[in-house]
């Protein structure tokens, strides 16, 4: 197994030209939503709104402004598929469709998936959508086809501040830590990094240098696999299903000899 | 700040199909499940009763896996669920409740066959005397009973786990779906036979359906409240229109009234206990739509 890929996103960096999700979409062959028509959103300069089917990047607009617009700032990130090392997606998938490649990616066959939408709502991210080209669910593969053939994947390529880094994950993370080191030498002491360690899902091959709470670029606290609930759950699913039989076995016994 | 960090996922928009799904396959599980008790603990008179439920079951899960397969974005590909595509091997995870069900819905299909035929055989309407040995009391028919009644219960009760093996809100935020799903797959399937049943087959086990049914909507609201508390804030989502909708369609019309009305009546075959048995089947269909739809349709932040 080659050793494993991922992305560090810088988002003190970003300037948030899109030129990601562009990309991403001209590399990927992902239509415009809508049919191309523009609707604005209304939220900052974010028409985009959210990773789903068709957008496998998303730049996040974020405004931090006091009510008189005197002081403030702006938070921008450029949001993906972050390739969780133990990844909820893979884990429901009933049909076998998302598989886990040599580069430690997660990555979703087209022509496998039936379009059940479990890994949608077993995403902790909410980064899966169904693409309504294929009809199946699709997400960032990481440029699965690039990576095979020694490419960058498009988006850092694009990047033009190097606030998307591609690479082995292990330099990522070095990479990254110096960064943080670097920001709060100059001041900017909320740096910090989310997903960089294992505590989160096993660690996230796409993880991020962030410089506010998770929550206000949109990212969980406190995300979690779905199987944290499959032995509890099941547990009082067989406590409810013994009561009912013993329910009917009481009831039809006595009646039964009576 | 939102109460959990299930509120940061995007939905499955599962909706109306999978609110079918859930309802018609819990009627599918208990019918087969109530008609195994009565196969095996009846009187030989509730036998017509028993029929009833093996009638229901099989088209029930006939009618189940097609709504599956519609709501599927490829539904040509539902076998997908079931055989690897690329290699044609049996695709089976043992921790995934969507793969598993989808193995206990087959599993489940082919035992209430077999009941449903050997219903109609006993009945007289299938000219195949022997079919009638896949049900009790023979040795073979026992043994097919016991094994359809587990999955039976199985395909009743694993659907309230698929939604908790998620990250949406409600869904995964408390365990005790499956619990509640059972006992409401279990109420309203002996709602169900009761109201087929008190127009054809007025047999004496018609009684103790309606005291099963008794016994379970007692049970109902205690597993509901127990719902509610596991929730914690994120409870806070049905202060909203799925709060009335719960509220007034699952424990007013679904459970006080039918309570009131079986309470009430004397013979099970009175009017007021078929609309008791209606009122419960409502209850429950509005039990799924509200549990489903109200994290639905919650967009991610």
């Amino acid at each position: 197994m080659a050793q494993p890929m991922g992305f560090f996103t810088d988002t003190t960096v970003c300037i948030g030209c899109k030129a990601c999700e562009v990309a991403c979409k001209e590399w990927n062959q992902l239509p415009a939503a809508g049919g191309g028509i523009t609707a604005l959103s209304g939220d900052s300069y974010d028409n985009t709104r959210r990773l789903d089917g068709l957008h496998w990047r998303h730049v996040r607009f974020v405004e931090q402004f006091a009510p008189d617009r005197v002081d403030g700032r702006w938070l921008l990130m450029s949001d993906v598929c972050k390739h969780c090392v133990n990844a909820g997606c893979l884990e429901v998938c009933p049909t076998g469709a998302i598989i886990r490649t040599e580069f430690d990616t997660v990555v979703i066959q087209s022509d496998t998936c039936n379009g059940c939408r479990d890994c949608i709502a077993a995403c902790p991210f909410g980064v899966i959508g169904i693409n309504p080209v294929s009809n199946t669910a699709q997400k960032c593969t990481l440029c699965y086809d690039r990576l095979q053939n020694g490419l960058e994947p498009a988006c850092s390529k694009a990047c033009p501040t190097d606030s998307i880094n591609f690479g082995p994950v292990a330099d990522l993370k070095t990479l990254a830590a110096k960064r943080v080191g670097t920001l709060h030498e100059r001041g900017e002491k909320r740096a910090y990094l989310y997903g960089a360690d294992d505590k989160m899902l096993g660690g996230l091959n796409a993880f991020f240098l962030l410089v506010d709470r998770p929550e206000v670029y949109g990212l969980p606290p406190d995300p979690k696999m779905p199987s944290r609930n499959l032995v509890r759950g099941g547990i009082w699913t067989t406590l409810g299903a013994v009561v009912v039989g013993l329910l009917g076995l009481f009831s039809f016994r006595e009646r039964g000899s009576g | 700040m939102p109460p959990s960090s299930t509120f940061f996922t995007a939905s499955p928009h599962w909706n109306w199909l999978i609110i079918c799904y859930f309802f018609v396959g819990g009627l599918a599980g208990g019918c087969y499940f109530l008609a195994v008790l009565i196969d095996f603990f009846g009187r030989a008179s509730d036998r017509p009763l028993a029929r009833l439920g093996y009638y229901v079951a099989f088209p029930a899960v006939v009618l189940s896996g097609l709504l599956l397969t519609v709501d599927l974005y490829r539904p040509e590909r539902f076998w997908h669920m079931l055989i690897q595509s690329h290699t044609f091997r049996p695709m089976l995870k043992l921790y995934s409740p969507m793969s598993l069900g989808s193995w206990a819905l087959l599993a489940f299909g082919g035992f209430a066959m077999l009941s449903f035929l050997a219903s109609l055989a006993e009945e007289g309407r299938l000219r195949q005397p022997w079919l009638v040995r896949f049900r009790p009391p023979g040795l073979l028919g026992g043994l097919l009973a016991v094994m359809g009644g587990v999955f039976a219960l199985f395909v009743a009760a694993y659907t309230g786990v698929l939604l908790a093996v998620t990250n949406r809100p409600i869904w995964s935020d408390t365990p005790l779906l499956g619990l509640n799903f059972v006992l409401s797959a279990a109420s309203t399937s002996a709602a169900l036979l009761i109201l087929l049943a008190s127009r054809q087959y007025r047999t004496p086990g018609l009684a103790v359906l309606e005291r099963f049914d008794r016994l379970v909507l007692i049970l109902e609201p205690i597993a509901l409240i127990a719902l509610i508390v596991s929730l914690g804030s994120v409870a806070r989502v049905w202060l909203s229109v799925w709060g009335v909708a719960l509220l007034i369609g699952v424990v007013v019309v679904g459970i006080l009234m039918p309570l009131a009305l079986l309470w009430r009546a004397t013979d099970p075959t009175m009017p007021s206990t078929a609309t008791a048995a209606l009122l419960v089947l409502i209850g429950g269909f509005v039990f799924r739509a509200v549990i489903v739809l109200s994290s639905s349709t919650i967009r991610a932040i």
